[in-house]
Formats: C-alpha cells, sequence, structure tokens
C-alpha cells in the first residue's frame, strides 16, 4: 500500500469531520480543501464560533432548551404565558415551533424520545424534571409535540399516560393533511389522521 | 401487465445486463448457475420490493459492490419506468418515470407477480417464517399501506424487546417499576400495529381459501378437502375483536416475556395450519401432495391479484417443472397457458419445459443473455 491517506493534520481533520451528522467521507475531504484554500481570518472565525458555542452555550435549568446563561430566551421571557407548556424532543423543535409564532406558552424539552433499543427510558429523559414543574399547578395544558413516528407515538402515550392522575389538560399536535397539499394525493396514514382529527368549522 | 425492459448493474452475479422481453411467454433456458433465476427474481422483486429467496438484501448485491439497481419499463395502461436502488442495511431508493418516490408503498402495484419456485415446497414443509412470508407478500400487494404498518410493527417489537431484556436484567424494584409502565404504552403499540396486520391476513386467506381449494382439484385431478388455518401465536380461539384477544393474552404471557426477554405473541409468531383430509399437510402429506398444496397456494395468489386491478399479474415460473411428476407438471403448465398476461419461465433444459407453453426462448450462459 501506498499513500492510503492524507498529511498528518489534514488527515485529523477530515476525521474529525467526518464525525459529525450529515458528512461523509466525500464531504469531510471537500470541506478539508475548502478550508486548505480559505483566508486565515475566516477559518479563524469559524474556528472561534465553534468554541463559543461550547464555552457559552448551557441548557435551560428550567426548560433544558439550548440557552446563554442559566435561562433560555423563552425562559426569560416574562411575557410568555406560564399557564401552557409544549413538550417536544430537542432544542431545534422549539426553534421550528418558534417559527411558526402561534405559540405563546413555554416548553419542556425531553432531550430525545423513548427508544429502548438505545436504552432510553424515562429516566434518561427530563420527565421526572417535567413533572416536577407540573407540581405547582400553574400549568393548565400540556402540549406534547414528539414526533409522530414510532417512538415519538410511544412517548407521547406514556407522558400522556402519567399525567392522566395530576388533574392537567393533555392535548397532541394535529397530524393530517399539509398546507398547499392535494387531498388525492395523501397517503392511507396521514389521510386516516387527518379523519379522525377533523374539527367543527366555528360560525 | 408487463415487463418489456430489465436492466441490472451490480445485481447477484450481474455486473451489467440488459434484456428486452416480448409480450406473452418467454422461457430463459440454460444450465444451472448461470444466473438464470436472478433475472426473474429481479422482476419479482419490483413487486415487492422483497425477495423470495432471502430475507435480507446483501445477497442480492454482486460481491464487492455497496449497491444494486434494477431499472425497468413496465407496460401497463400506459408505459411505467420503475427503477429500485437497493442499498442493503439502508433505505431502498426508488423512481418512477425517473423521479424520486419516498416511499416503497408509492410504487408498489405497479408491477405485480406471482412467482413459482423450487423453494415452494417450503410453504407446506418449512417453518411458520415461510407461510408468513407468503401471506404477507400477498397482503402488502393487495393492499401497499400495510408496507408502513409492517414497517412500524417491526420497530415496535425491536423496541419491545429490548425492553423486555432490559427489565430481566434490572434489579431494583422502582427499576422494574418504570420498565412496566413503558411496557404498556409499547403494548398498545403492538396490539395497534399487530391487530391491523392480523386483520389483513385473515382477510387475505378469507380470499385465497376457495382459489386454493379449486387449484388443488385441478393440479390433483380430485377434489380434496383442503382447510387454512390461521394460528395466533398464544391466543386460541381467534375471534373478530383480535385487538382485545392481544390484550388479554398479554396479561398471560408478561411473566414469561419478562423471564425470557422476547415477544411470545403476535403476527411475528403466527402461522396458518394448512390441513389435507382432516390431516395436517405439514406431517402427513406426501412429497406430490405437498408440491400440489404448494403450487395450488400460488395459483390461488394468482387468482386473487388477477381478479384486483385491471392487468394480469406477471406469472413467474422458476425452474418448478423440473420438481414435479408428469400429471403436476402439464397441469401447471396448463393453468400458466390460461394466461393472457406475461409469462416468465426458467429451465435447465428445454425438454423440462411442457410443450402447451411455448414462447421465445432465450439462453443464459456465464451472465449473459441471447435471444433465440
Amino acid at each position: 500500500m501506498y499513500q492510503t491517506s492524507y498529511e498528518g493534520v489534514l488527515q485529523d481533520l477530515i476525521d474529525q469531520l467526518v464525525r459529525l451528522p450529515a458528512v461523509g467521507p466525500k464531504g469531510a475531504q471537500r470541506i478539508a480543501y475548502h478550508l486548505l484554500e480559505t483566508d486565515r481570518e475566516d477559518v479563524e472565525a469559524l474556528a472561534g464560533a465553534l468554541l463559543a458555542v461550547k464555552d457559552r452555550l448551557t441548557v435551560c435549568e428550567v426548560c433544558f432548551n439550548t440557552a446563554e446563561g442559566a435561562l433560555c430566551r423563552v425562559c426569560r421571557d416574562e411575557t410568555r404565558d406560564p399557564a401552557v407548556l409544549c413538550v417536544v424532543e430537542e432544542p431545534k423543535d422549539v426553534i421550528a415551533i418558534e417559527r411558526t409564532r402561534e405559540f405563546t406558552g413555554r416548553y419542556h424539552v425531553l432531550g430525545g424520545v423513548l427508544d429502548p433499543m438505545r436504552g432510553i427510558g424515562p429516566d434518561q429523559l427530563h420527565i421526572r424534571e417535567l413533572f416536577t414543574r407540573l407540581a405547582d399547578g400553574t400549568v393548565q395544558e400540556v402540549i406534547l409535540a414528539t414526533d409522530p413516528n414510532t417512538e415519538g407515538e410511544a412517548t407521547a402515550a406514556y407522558l400522556g399516560r402519567q399525567m392522566a392522575t395530576i388533574g392537567v389538560a393533555v392535548t397532541r399536535l394535529a397530524s393530517g393533511l399539509p398546507m398547499g397539499g392535494d387531498l388525492e394525493l395523501a397517503d392511507e396514514v396521514t389521510l386516516g389522521r387527518a379523519f379522525a382529527g377533523r374539527r367543527r368549522i366555528d360560525a | 401487465m408487463r415487463v418489456s425492459r430489465l436492466e441490472l448493474t451490480d445485481f447477484r452475479n450481474y455486473e451489467h445486463l440488459v434484456v428486452e422481453f416480448p409480450a406473452g411467454t418467454s422461457v430463459l433456458l440454460g444450465p444451472n448457475g448461470q444466473g438464470k433465476t436472478n433475472i426473474v427474481e429481479a422482476v419479482a422483486y419490483l413487486a415487492t420490493f422483497s425477495s423470495h429467496r432471502v430475507a435480507n438484501d446483501t445477497a442480492l448485491v454482486r460481491a464487492g459492490c455497496d449497491r444494486a439497481v434494477i431499472r425497468s419499463l413496465v407496460e401497463n395502461d400506459r408505459t411505467i419506468g420503475l427503477d429500485v436502488q437497493i442499498n442493503p442495511g439502508r433505505a431502498n431508493r426508488l423512481q418512477v418515470n425517473r423521479a424520486p418516490v419516498r416511499r416503497a408503498r408509492d410504487a408498489l402495484g405497479i408491477v405485480r407477480a406471482v412467482m413459482f419456485a423450487p423453494e415452494d415446497l417450503s410453504l407446506v414443509k418449512g417453518d411458520p417464517a415461510a407461510r408468513r412470508r407468503f401471506l404477507d407478500q400477498l397482503l402488502v400487494q393487495t393492499n401497499p399501506r400495510y408496507v408502513s404498518v409492517m414497517a412500524d410493527y417491526d420497530k415496535t417489537i425491536k423496541q419491545r424487546n429490548s425492553l423486555l431484556r432490559s427489565a430481566a436484567k434490572s434489579h431494583s424494584s422502582l427499576e422494574r417499576e418504570t420498565l412496566q409502565s413503558t411496557l404498556d404504552v409499547w403494548n398498545d403499540r403492538l396490539v395497534q400495529f399487530g391487530a391491523d396486520i392480523v386483520a389483513g391476513r385473515l382477510e387475505v386467506l378469507d380470499r385465497i381459501a376457495g382459489p386454493t381449494a379449486d387449484s388443488y382439484a385441478l393440479l390433483a385431478a380430485a377434489r380434496n378437502d383442503v382447510k387454512m388455518t390461521y394460528v395466533a401465536a398464544r391466543m386460541p380461539e381467534l375471534r373478530d375483536d383480535v385487538g382485545q384477544r392481544m390484550r388479554e393474552a398479554l396479561v398471560n404471557v408478561r411473566s414469561e416475556e419478562l423471564v425470557r426477554g422476547v415477544t411470545l405473541l403476535g403476527p411475528h409468531r403466527d402461522d396458518v395450519d394448512l390441513n389435507l383430509n382432516g390431516l395436517p399437510a405439514r406431517g402427513y402429506a406426501s412429497h406430490g401432495e405437498s408440491w400440489s398444496l404448494a403450487l395450488a397456494l400460488r395459483l390461488a395468489s394468482y387468482e386473487v391479484l388477477r381478479d384486483e386491478q385491471s392487468g394480469e399479474p406477471i406469472l413467474i415460473l422458476d425452474d418448478v417443472f423440473a420438481e414435479l411428476d408428469q400429471q403436476r407438471r402439464e397441469r401447471l403448465a396448463q393453468a400458466a397457458a390460461g394466461s393472457h398476461g406475461q409469462v416468465l419461465i426458467t429451465a435447465a433444459v428445454s425438454g423440462d419445459v411442457p410443450e402447451a407453453l411455448s414462447g421465445v426462448r432465450f439462453s443464459v450462459d456465464s451472465g449473459a443473455i441471447v435471444q433465440g
């Protein structure tokens, strides 16, 4: 075998990049060569940004969203409605819901879903903290916004069961037809769910 | 319905192969081990996106390659291009008329096919898995919705088994309590998807019961009593409300499941009891009777698919004639000759193919195919 890898430092960089999600060997190679040709100050800016995320970004003490400081932006915001709590899997789901500007309540980030194959049960998620938050009776409604797949549904069902005894209204995000979609193009599962979750039109 | 053009890349022994099939019957001849079956297997794969020979797609990819590609032109009311990239261990990539299709079930039904193969004897003599696969392939072809139900079910079983295994290992009672409370949630999924699959299989079984008895009578040239009964694991007396029965049965097996760390009931453990003249076919039927029953099941699924939609399904007879005695051979040929659709036949020598089935001949040798 003759030269199967790149120069030491370059190979180190590629090895690091390959570990990132959504980056394959070819992509890592492209990024590495791109960085090689990039001006030093741009690379410094990138390196600085990477470290800043690591140094300054924390996890919100209340809701486990990403935060700078003890509390995240939503938890710091006094105008947010403390009576409605939206339970999501990951911080990126908070961003997605925030973008809708529909929701004015607060969040709770579970940090994943029930996934026995990966050894993730209720104790590995921020579920105990969720129930602590519900204890004082401020929260009137919990919206379960986990993904509509096998694990997400199981997690929502588990939380729904656990909350049944504590007198809080529990709702699940509606799932059904996408906006701008065609009824005839919807698959049976989606259309079936849309039927099950149909609502009355208020006159 | 007809696959008029088939192009294989890194599929089984083929680095690259293009074959054009005429309407009607095509006979692929050639010595064993030259790749006849691989060609018809590719056609059958387009109907179910699974192989009749292997449960794992890895074997479909040529040694040393990381993916296989099947491209096809399918003639029905119109011509549709259906392409599959087989990525073992990952989701397949599908294209219909060169446009990507996200879900397999959206591309199901473009090709409908029934394949007769030497392995079919295992429908009668083999493990329950062979009979489950038979029912499921027919279920998926008649109702593509089940592709996603089955995927959800498989995932649920894996998750539930993992949970049962960790429950078996847990020592503290608190830990066990948490595991039990999450188990309830997975039980709900198990029942939801499982009962759906069982209901689908029962319907399929119901639909093939009559045609199977008729086909058996045709093959055996005598009326015999053929009975098929769905046997649900740990659930005697399956009645209408499958979901409710599953719930009750789950309570009964709970402690055993916690010890063994596997899911003990559900469609992944069910079977179909094949009964011939009052005796279980698996233990009592002769070799010839077993073959008749296996062929009858295939002919029945052909009948069911034929009724399903316009366009006759593709009939594939892979190396079966050599397995059969003279009488069954001729009767099967007679049934196949009645097809108005595409028929694909493979055989080692021309003499194996009954005369009733004349068609265009191809010879297959060392991974190459020539007409004539």
